[in-house]
């Protein structure tokens, strides 16, 4: 993503949710922008990278740079991070005590929760932070008030001094719609740095001072919201209930409801309480939509306000307009029809429909790893190694969990391969003895948070074995570059990380570092055997790109000669989507056991050419196919 | 409660298939109409092989993004087997345009599940209007396997609330300004692909 070509103020433009906080942060000024990459996220730092009057850049973790970003805030220039929701939890220190300083130019969050986990390890509200941290969270409801709302934002934080979260959903960060944009308008503030440590050195001391300054500002935040213009109702002529929205779920219940009031919740912490209770007053009952949590129930319930919530509607997922219908309808005492089934009863729930079975008995699809990836070598070994407790990451390599290697037993965040391997190695007990413990980790993710864990192993000399698969890219959110790549967000050269002065830096043994190429079996399994006996801790790096990166060398595909395949499966353990079966064989062996025997094909047009899979046949069945053409 | 104004298409497929690029197009298209769009996109661990959907509603006024179950007035399934997944998501009227190329996932090759025997028909005997036909064949015909897209698009081109002219010029456009050679080649894909619908 190196092409410069802002679009033109004015017009109408179709952009992702991701996009417009871009363009938003740039019209608004915004001088350094920071990020973790992070589904549903990362398209935001990618897009603000187009605009050359910003600074961006790919931090290392979400706490970094959100420390960035507070770093230009406090010298005077607007700032702005991104990051996905489990983000935050790593930046929650840095925001627990920014929001105590305040901040010196605008400073704003951009937060995005998967909500329905399309590619996360849990469903959180990132609303939560509003009250934890005491900052106002704003919710678009769609890509032009995303735009907005983040030009919004910036203002909103320096009148009240607190940094400021967009929450965003995946709803808003990976929709395109028609977004209206405008120009950008410099900010400057007069002075450079001034130095004042009473809020910026936040000592006990000073600290003390300042939060009853942060309770003021939560009041005054409070008073705004019952007035501002991001909180709006908008009238409906079916009383029978009024909606408390925010965010997407406003989009959802206009569409499910149309003709019921609505109160669109913008600035939805402080939530505008007394504008809640006059509405309240003018409806039959008050529903709350909210994803995902229960927040603004809770808060209104204890307000005194009679409210309807997670009593009907789902505690997780999206609240689309097919999961409300059919709650409201039931809320309302309408008879529910089954789907499919002829007569309709309520006005709510379609009453023709195709038969909702049809296809659900489908296999699934789960997402697999790439062809000829870098990483299907390693799980290839790791699946044949018996006696083995594996701990497991976050990124590509986590899907080594699934089949056919089945080969990771452990998945909690970012990092957490390393400590936990040693908690496993320390906690063991007296019947997981001989086990090996193994950990497997990332390039991007043992940067993140996996080298503090690596030091650790060392420190308190553990029996652990890491790979760490070096795969030169951010694989898992499309690719981004990083320290390992040695380039930065725009592609330009960087200072490359050596991983074995590294790991060497963290304590690790020299002769316990091995750099393998995860392409070449023998050597991989060799190196694994050896360090797994090894009471010590071991290091082994593979050193071969993600097939995503624009350096990866495609060669000559494989085939299968159909006369020399044995149909003995060994190539369908490496696990590479290109491999195919053609047909299954059942055989009784001389000792009179059955087995299945299945034959291949390899597609040749996907095939990249590895090399990895011929090294598991036995019957050198699989070969290169010359002067091949690629369509 | 359907909001009659709003056209609903479904684009369904895997990673890689060019799923979005077509609910992109169709966006696009119906953006120079006029209308207001809005257009679901998944990214992330989709693109290794997984399902991927976009949904694509335009109208007066857009509201929810995702079109509800039961909404849907065109379904473009780039596989059989997605095209039977979503094909529910139909209204009893909806329209099922399938490519008939079949790609079995890791999991049935590991001998795990099996791979429908004829989706299409499947979805046929639930009552739903489905045209289906060998979009590869005829890209590969065509001399570029690529051109599936504009074949699947050309299909679908007689159900739009806009003239197949249209949506046709949008797509030559594109190439006109980023490809100019191939824009002979996918007027040629489009129009085979709305022979084989009426084929089909
Ligand atoms: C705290 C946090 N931030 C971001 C993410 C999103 N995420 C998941 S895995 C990953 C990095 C994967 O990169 P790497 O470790 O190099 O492995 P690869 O996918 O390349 O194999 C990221 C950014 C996350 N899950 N948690
Ligand atoms: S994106 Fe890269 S690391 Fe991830 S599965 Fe594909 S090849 Fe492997
Ligand atoms: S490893 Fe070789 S012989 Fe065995 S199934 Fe694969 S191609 Fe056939
Ligand atoms: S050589 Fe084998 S493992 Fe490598 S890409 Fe080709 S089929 Fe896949």
């Amino acid at each position: 993503m190196n092409a410069v070509n802002p679009l033109p103020a004015g017009g109408r433009h179709f952009m992702s949710g991701n996009e417009a906080v871009a363009r938003g942060a740039w019209e608004a000024g915004c001088k350094v922008a920071a990020a973790y990459p992070g589904t549903p996220s990362t398209e935001i730092l990618e897009y603000a990278s187009q605009y050359p009057e910003m600074y961006t850049e790919w931090s290392v973790n979400e706490k970094v740079s959100l420390e960035v970003a507070i770093g230009a805030s406090i010298v005077g220039s607007r700032a702005f991070c991104a990051m996905k929701h489990v983000g935050l939890n790593v930046a929650s220190d840095a925001l627990m005590t920014q929001t105590v300083v305040g901040v010196g130019a605008g400073l704003v969050i951009a937060v995005a929760d998967d909500v329905g986990l399309s590619s996360s390890q849990n469903e959180q509200d990132s609303r939560f932070w509003g009250r934890f941290a005491h900052v106002p969270i704003l919710e678009p409801a769609d890509a032009q008030e995303a735009y907005e709302f983040i030009k919004l934002a910036f203002g909103l934080s320096e009148q009240f001094g607190t940094p400021v979260i967009v929450r965003m959903t995946t709803r808003i960060c990976h929709v395109k719609g028609v977004v209206v944009a405008g120009e950008r308008k410099e900010f400057r503030l007069e002075q450079g740095f001034e130095k004042n440590p009473a809020k910026y050195v936040m000592v006990p001391g000073n600290a003390k001072k300042r939060i009853p300054m942060m309770f003021e500002r939560e009041d005054a935040l409070r008073k705004f919201s019952e007035g501002s213009e991001l909180n709006s109702i908008q009238d409906g002529t079916d009383k029978r209930i009024g909606y408390v929205t925010s965010g997407p779920t406003y989009m959802h219940v206009r569409e499910a409801f149309p003709e019921a009031p609505v109160i669109k919740l913008g600035l939805s912490y402080p939530p505008p309480m007394e504008m809640i209770r006059g509405f309240a007053a003018g409806v039959e009952q008050l529903v709350v939509v909210e994803e995902v949590e229960p927040l603004l129930e809770t808060e209104m319930k204890a307000a005194g306000i009679k409210v309807t919530g997670k009593e009907v509607l789902p505690r997780e997922g999206e609240l689309a307009p097919h999961v409300l219908r059919p709650a409201i309808a039931g809320l309302l005492g309408e008879e529910l029809v089954a789907e499919a089934a002829g007569e309709k009863k309520s006005a709510l729930v379609p009453s023709v429909r195709i038969d909702v079975n049809i296809g659900k008995n489908l296999f699934p699809r789960p997402p697999t790893m790439c062809v000829a990836c870098p990483h299907l070598g390693i799980y290839y070994c790791l699946s044949k190694i018996r006696n083995t407790t594996i701990s497991g990451d976050i990124g590509c390599y986590t899907l080594g969990a699934g089949h056919p290697w089945n080969a990771l037993d452990t998945t909690i965040c970012m990092g957490a391969s390393m400590g936990v391997a040693l908690g496993m190695d320390k906690g063991r007990v007296e019947a997981d003895a001989n086990k090996r413990i193994i950990g497997v980790i990332g390039d991007s993710t043992f940067m993140h948070m996996g080298m503090q864990g690596l030091l650790d192993i060392t420190y308190n000399r553990g029996n652990v074995t890491i790979l760490l698969l070096d795969n030169r890219t951010v694989g898992m959110t499309g690719g981004q570059d990083n320290p390992a790549s040695g380039r930065d967000i725009h592609g330009d050269d960087s200072p490359q990380v050596d991983f074995r002065k590294l790991c060497e830096a963290l304590g690790v043994k020299p002769e316990r570092i091995h750099v393998v190429n995860p392409y070449e079996l023998p050597t991989l399994f060799k190196a694994l055997r050896e360090e797994v006996k090894i009471p010590d801790t071991s290091v082994i790096i593979t050193d071969q790109p993600c097939v995503l990166v624009d350096f990866y060398k495609v060669k000559a595909p494989y085939v299968v000669e159909d006369d020399k395949c044995t149909g003995c499966k060994n190539c369908l353990d490496v696990g590479c989507p290109a491999i195919y079966v053609t047909r299954r064989e059942t055989v009784v062996k001389p000792n009179g056991k059955e087995k299945e025997l299945a034959f291949v094909r390899i597609d040749s047009q996907a095939c990249t050419g590895c090399d990895l899979c011929p090294k598991t046949c036995g019957p050198d069945a699989i070969v290169q196919v010359e002067n091949f053409t690629r369509q | 409660m359907t909001n009659p104004t709003t056209t609903n298409i479904l684009v369904s497929g895997i990673g890689g298939q060019g799923v979005m690029t077509a609910a992109e197009i169709l966006s696009q298209t119906a953006l120079a109409q006029g209308y207001d769009v809005k257009k679901t996109e998944v990214a992330g661990m989709a693109q290794r092989g997984g399902v991927v959907t976009s949904h694509v509603r335009f109208g007066k006024q857009v509201l929810s993004p995702s079109i509800p179950p039961g909404e849907a007035d065109i379904l473009v399934g780039f596989e059989p087997a997605e095209a039977l997944r979503w094909c529910s998501h139909l209204k009893p009227d909806g329209v099922a345009m399938v490519n008939r190329v079949k790609q079995e996932p890791p999991v049935v090759t590991l001998g795990l599940y099996e791979y429908p025997d004829d989706p299409v028909n499947q979805i046929e005997k639930a009552g739903i209007n489905v045209h289906a036909f060998d979009a590869g064949a005829i890209a590969r015909d065509l001399g570029n396997p690529k051109l599936v897209n504009t074949v699947m698009l050309g299909a679908i081109s007689k159900y739009l609330p806009f003239s197949a002219d249209i949506l046709k010029n949008a797509i030559l456009d594109r190439f006109r300004a980023s490809k100019p050679k191939l824009v002979e080649i996918n007027e040629k894909a489009f129009e085979a692909g709305r022979a084989a619908e009426a084929e089909s």
